[in-house]
């Protein structure tokens, strides 16, 4: 085989990138050493992918996919398979390809066999174009970030074409229980893989306000539900045209929780002898779809049940996502919640119980976080603000000053509105919360993706927690 | 002494949370003893004999825009325009304010029709104003929310500008100006939620509601103090970023 000379350069020059910003503390750093590597050879992600024997799996939808990804790549790993995942969060083709020549050999030890990509929605169908992946998830289309990635019909609209010339033989793992994502599933060229939620007793009482896209794709009239499982997932029908929920090839059953700890469930899938039973070391019912997902496409690349479920147990979050850290005698959770549904899901496993310690809610409106902050309208805070919950709402972050407007607007009594953090950094958050919270508190953080990194940075100062790159 | 509240298409067009108006609206007036009611008005339920005091329209997805146009070709479109026309007030924002007007343009398709309520015409543009806006309004002094559009409008005679644009781009980029204004009606592309961090147009909505039926009413003042600040640090922080 020819030496690709261009390829080889821009690997060299990624990794040695890549190291650099790793030595100076400057986070995990793919998507500058990728972006140079593109400049260097355009054809990198392409290239890369190739040469995986495995291929490449891509992971998208509004939430979850760092989870997701996270778990899929645990779960291939105990299969016994060497796996390359940017795990560092870096979601676009510049900071993909850096994750993948990061771990690219140039001739030396084990190359990896298999690519578990986490990609963005903006950059999805350029993943799909450059990577021809062998497996596509597709978790989830809510409201998200609307001045940057837009409604969700053109999400979807952009989507459609790229899964469309899916390889033939190319698999597309797909939650039918998203109308949206199953209507994209109706035309492409790979074989479909459907899953959902077969459960009684998690489901609304009604569609959520943040939800969207109840309407049915042929005739225009909104969906009735036989189930709501959260935002507009369930078990949708149009009372019109007959258009229904597909069939579901894997279903989760009878699933339960146990706190805000583990979930477990019970997996139907057809082929299989007997119902997988799994246990999960994640809490909430948006877990429960990430799990499912990972099952569904884990067993689309060939992993048996058992080793699924046995790595599944032992599944440690995500950077924030129900991250536990102990910071001055305090019992700090930290969840991030970027976007309506996604912060609906953390307060419903939050509300199950009384509210009765400090919660801290911080929002940012950087280009990261999304700059408009009129989605904290659609959240549906008036669970919080209830009298069964007593515990004192902090409103935190650049723009805690709508939180606070929300809050009140939301019911909270002002005894329960904290506005002592307005106006402080995250760091300065940290040196005035022992102050205003008893030791001992259990204290949960919701925060914006900015506000998270900001606060994670904080505590890492204080060596409260690790640096988020190298977990 | 009540308020009923008529949230034109609550599901149809929620989008960029504008529900914050219609909780505004309803929390302001609770906390004045005034009970009210929130009507929600969709696709196929008619305006007439509903005796809406105050009326709140949001913005929606381009496919519901369609069929909210169309659900308005009839009498129900003529029973919000003659509402509007008898001094009902109304807030529509940005598709909602679209649709009050002739019509909204799309790029090389046919004319979206809206009810001709407010002269004004709106037309698809070529690059996606996104933002914080701030304004100075005559009736209201500073007001701020966020922007999110393509359409541009051009108000035609007998409308006002809801204000002046100091930050953002307001109806069209061109002139300086966002909003509208025609009797107790205000149009404008400010989401935000707009009522919530701007309590001086929630209570106006309120007042102009009243005073139709009751005749002059004196609302009592609130303790407005997380509701100003907000309003003050999100007009610095928009300041701001517009340096
Ligand atoms: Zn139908």
């Amino acid at each position: 085989m020819a030496v690709d000379l261009r390829l080889n350069a821009a690997i060299a020059t990624s990794k040695a990138l890549t190291r650099a910003i790793r030595r100076v503390g400057r986070g995990g750093g793919t998507a500058f050493p990728g972006l140079i590597a593109t400049r260097i050879d355009p054809g990198i992600l392409g290239k890369l992918s190739a040469r995986l024997p495995q291929g490449v799996t891509i992971v998208a939808g509004t939430n979850g996919k760092t989870t997701t990804s996270r778990m899929l790549a645990g779960v291939l790993r105990e299969s016994g398979l060497q796996v390359v995942h940017n795990r560092s969060g870096s979601n676009l083709v510049r900071g993909i390809s850096g994750a993948l020549a990061a771990e690219a050999s140039l001739g030396r030890g084990r190359s990896a066999e298999i690519g578990v990509i986490e990609s963005d929605e903006n950059a999805l169908p350029d993943v799909i174009r450059q990577t021809s992946p062998h497996c596509l998830l597709l978790l989830n289309l809510f409201r998200d970030q609307l001045d940057r990635y837009g409604e969700l019909e053109t999400i979807a609209r952009h989507w459609a074409p790229a899964v469309a010339e899916l390889d033939s033989d190319a698999t597309l793992v797909v939650n039918a229980d998203d109308p949206n994502l199953a209507a994209l599933a109706e035309n492409t060229r790979a074989r479909v893989v459907t899953f959902g939620l077969e459960t009684e007793g998690h489901g609304l009482p009604e569609l959520p306000h943040a939800a969207d896209s109840a309407v049915c794709r042929r005739c225009g009239s909104r969906f009735e539900y036989d189930a709501i499982y959260v935002s507009h997932l369930g078990a949708y029908r149009c009372p019109n045209c007959a258009y229904r929920r597909p069939e579901l090839d894997i279903a989760a059953r009878e699933i339960s929780f146990q706190g805000m700890e583990r979930l477990s469930m019970t997996v139907r899938r057809d082929g299989w002898e007997d119902d997988l039973r799994l246990d999960v070391a994640l809490p909430g019912l948006y877990n429960a779809y990430n799990a499912l997902a990972v099952v569904a496409t884990a067993s689309v690349l060939g992993v048996d049940a058992g080793t699924i479920a046995t790595s599944l147990r032992s599944f440690e979050a995500a950077f924030g996502r129900l991250e536990k850290i102990e910071y001055e005698g305090l019992h700090l959770t930290l969840a991030l919640s970027k976007n309506p549904v996604g912060f609906n899901e953390v307060l419903r496993m939050l509300t199950v119980e009384p509210v009765t310690g400090p919660v801290i809610i911080g929002i940012n409106d950087l280009d990261a976080d999304g700059r408009d902050v009129s989605w904290l309208w659609d959240v549906d805070f008036e669970t919080l603000a209830e009298n069964a919950h007593t515990g004192t709402v902090f409103a935190a972050g650049i723009r805690g000053d709508d939180l606070a407007v929300r809050m009140k607007y939301a019911g909270l009594p002002a005894d329960r509105l904290d506005l002592g953090l307005l106006g402080l950094s995250f760091s300065e958050v940290l040196d005035t919360l022992p102050k205003s919270v008893a030791k001992g508190e259990h204290v949960f953080v919701l925060l914006t993706y900015t506000a998270m990194l900001q606060l994670r940075r904080a505590l890492a100062g204080r060596g409260a927690a690790p640096q988020f790159w190298r977990q | 002494m009540n308020l009923r509240i008529g949230w034109l298409y609550g599901h149809e067009m929620n989008i960029y949370g504008d529900r914050g108006n219609v909780l505004a609206l309803a929390h302001r007036a609770k906390w004045r003893g005034i009970p009210s009611e929130i009507v929600t008005i969709g696709i196929g339920q008619a305006i007439a004999g509903q005796a809406i005091d105050l009326f709140f329209w949001g913005g929606g997805q381009d496919r519901e825009q369609i069929s909210v146009a169309a659900d308005l070709s009839g009498d129900k479109g003529r029973d919000l325009k003659a509402a509007i026309e008898d001094g009902v007030p109304i807030l529509a924002v940005c598709g909602g304010y679209q649709l009050l007007g002739h019509y909204y343009r799309p790029h090389g398709e046919a004319d979206l029709p809206g009810i001709s309520a407010l002269n004004v015409t709106s037309e698809a543009g070529s690059e996606r104003f996104i933002g914080n806006v701030v304004i100075d309004a005559p009736e209201f002094g500073t007001l701020v929310g966020f922007e999110n559009h393509s359409g541009l409008t051009f108000l035609g005679n007998g409308v006002q500008p809801l204000g002046k644009v100091r930050v953002g781009h307001g109806n069209n980029g061109r002139d300086r100006q966002e909003g509208a204004r025609y009797k107790n009606a205000i149009g404008c592309y400010l989401h935000g939620s707009l009522l919530p961090k701007n309590p001086v147009l929630a209570d106006w909505l309120i007042s102009a509601a009243l005073e139709r039926k009751h005749g002059s009413v004196d609302l009592p003042s609130l303790d407005d103090a997380v509701e100003t600040r907000a309003h003050d640090q999100v007009v610095r922080r928009a300041l701001k970023l517009a340096r």
